[in-house]
């Protein structure tokens, strides 16, 4: 049994192969990077594993269980969390508030055992809240736990974005485009962040990036992609001297 | 810590002691205020009731509901059928008699209410399904096309509901008693339940419905409890308007109806109970002061004669121009607390 395996998974948007014949397997703890030119079907392939997208063709297995075409909540109950390439945070509701949120799912609860208040739920609350506030502090961000998410600046909502997927306790953690838009110091500091996570919960991460540098410091194993085709797998060294995967992303050589 | 505790019980006297107050404001007004006013106290709580309970699916959860009509008709007949008496009931229905079970149920208010209650909740289960596929403007679309058609089926199921001739001869069991005790278990309800785990989660779907749903939020069931309780409430709410105005036709639960609410929570602030509440009054009293421009009257040389539903007009004006010059209502998504009140207090002692 693997911890996670996706097999020959298509996506087909009418006329459009946004993904065609993609497999990954991977081992627990691992840090796989998910490389490609715009356009490449990357995202695609992450909405595929979350539920958000039903592939027309294709397998995902998570834990021995075929999880292909499970709705979303029910994936991150199992254990994949993610986070969006354009933030997608609560904004309106507190930092803490956002934190909290990802532990609702494992509420034991009722709806009428939380209207009046009754000691389970009360305990349950308390719990969260305390959780909550631990996952803050262990990514800095206790400093701001009241403030509103929206309010925060880019590089806290980044980070927030995953504390949030931590909360729902994945043993897989999908990232996509963690670093877009940072400078290179705040990307070295997220480098050093995703790599702090990765070692504390024993997780294993895919993500999504641009950043070659970024990307060949923290993975220890790539996938490139280009028009939805696996055009490359292999180690960073390995990747970076690929003939075809430098055709992707520079073009081909005059004269060839 | 423990400062925060204590503080936390006088927060908690400060909730039982308004609510005594106003209790207490209730007797005096039964016992001194002319029928008039008792009325309009009475229409103030059934209107808060209804867009508390509203609130929660449109400002809470975000979703834009407009089919409040339907659950408050469902629990306004389930409730008349239940509490009028099988010989008032033989003489109200003259051109096709009522079916069997109703023609013999007589029950108390209090069960009447909660079976009233129960069956919009039931109805808000069952149109939860199809409504909840569609998003946005579909959804309103949607429960906009159910309102109607409980309303169609009220008009036309001659044996249940009498059709367009109406339920006449209700008790007259609504009181400032039932309809502000209603009003306040309704407030404790929902407030409670938006402030909890579930508040948050329905919260959550509102601000970004994938990512709820990648935080593992069960999308579908928290839209679902929403709607549901918005439909219990609002079914209580109809019980209560039946036995306060005793005689109920299906028009009295046309879209207006659905409009006036939609007034209160918009300038009261989609999203903040305490702006409903203020809304909701204020909108009652409104209507009653604004019959005036209804009548006719003389603008210097001009006679203008006296226009039935101007005050609808006036109600439309108001919303747009909330809608224009503050989005955000009375309220925006704020609340009363305790703490707010007692921190602005205590400010105003330090400057005084």
């Amino acid at each position: 049994m693997s911890f996670f395996k996706v097999e020959h998974l298509t996506m087909k948007f009418g006329g459009l192969m946004a993904v065609s014949d993609f497999s990954l397997t991977t081992k627990e703890g691992d840090l796989i990077g998910l490389i490609g030119p715009n356009g490449a079907g990357k995202t695609t392939v992450f909405n595929m594993i979350t539920g958000r997208l039903l592939p027309t063709e294709g397998k995902i297995y998570f834990r021995g269980e075929d999880i292909t075409g499970t709705p979303s909540h029910i994936i991150n109950a199992r254990g994949i969390a993610r986070t969006f390439q354009n933030i997608r945070l609560f904004n309106d509701l507190t930092v803490l508030e956002n934190v909290v949120i990802g532990y609702h799912g494992r509420l034991h609860s009722s709806f009428l055992e939380a209207i009046f208040r009754l000691p389970r739920y009360k305990s349950e609350e308390k719990k969260m809240r305390s959780m909550a506030r631990e996952l803050l502090a262990e990514v800095q961000l206790d400093n701001v736990a009241d403030e509103k998410a929206g309010t925060l600046a880019y590089g806290q909502q980044r980070k927030l974005e995953i504390a949030r997927a931590l909360a729902t306790n994945p043993r897989l953690l999908l990232l996509d485009e963690p670093v877009a838009g940072m400078n290179p110091r705040e990307t070295g500091d997220m480098m050093d962040f995703i790599n702090s996570i990765h070692e504390a919960y024993g997780l294993a991460i895919i993500l999504i990036e641009h950043d070659m540098r970024f990307v060949m410091g923290l993975c220890e194993h790539l996938v490139v992609l280009d028009h939805g085709v696996t055009i490359a797998t292999g180690t960073p060294s390995e990747i970076q001297n690929h003939p075809q995967v430098i055709e992707a992303y520079l073009g081909e050589p005059e004269g060839a | 810590m423990s400062d925060w505790r204590g503080r936390d019980r006088t927060y908690r006297l400060c909730a039982y002691g308004s609510i005594l107050c106003l209790f207490a404001f209730l007797f005096l007004v039964e016992n001194y205020a002319d029928e008039y006013q008792i009325r309009i106290l009475n229409v103030s709580a059934i209107f808060v009731t209804m867009a508390v309970s509203y609130n929660l699916i449109n400002g809470v959860a975000g979703q834009f509901s407009l089919g409040p009509n339907a659950f408050m008709a469902v629990g306004a007949y389930t409730t008349a059928l239940l509490t009028i008496s099988p010989a008032e009931k033989e003489l109200c229905f003259i051109i096709e008699p009522i079916i069997w079970p109703l023609s013999v149920l007589h029950l108390p208010f209090l069960p009447s209410l909660l079976i009233g209650g129960t069956f919009a909740a039931l109805l808000g289960f069952i149109m939860a399904f199809p409504v909840f596929r569609v998003r946005g403007d579909y959804l309103a679309i949607v429960t906009l096309g159910f309102g109607e058609v409980v309303r169609v089926v009220a008009n036309n199921t001659q044996s249940i509901t009498n059709g367009p001739l109406g339920l006449k001869g209700l008790p007259e069991y609504t009181n400032l008693w039932w309809s502000w005790g209603v009003a306040v278990f309704t407030v404790f309800c929902v407030t409670r339940l938006v402030k909890s785990s579930f508040g948050r989660a329905m919260q959550a779907i509102r601000e970004d419905e994938v990512a709820a749903a990648a935080m593992g939020i069960n999308v579908f069931r928290h839209k679902m409890l929403a709607f549901v309780v918005h439909a219990f409430f609002a079914g209580m709410a109809g019980g209560l308007m039946a036995h306060l105005v005793t005689t109920i036709s299906p028009t009295l639960f046309s879209f207006f109806l659905t409009f006036n609410l939609l007034v209160i929570i918009v300038i009261g602030g989609l999203g903040s109970m305490t702006g409903s509440i203020i809304a909701a009054i204020i909108i009652t009293y409104a209507g009653e002061w604004l019959r005036a421009v209804e009548e006719p009257m003389a603008i210097g040389p001009f006679n203008i004669p006296g226009i039935p539903g101007m005050r609808m007009v006036v109600f439309a004006i108001m919303l747009i121009l909330v809608m224009i010059f503050a989005r955000q209502g009375l309220m925006g998504r704020r609340e009363f607390s305790w703490e707010w009140f007692c921190g602005f207090l205590r400010t105003g002692e330090r400057r005084g």
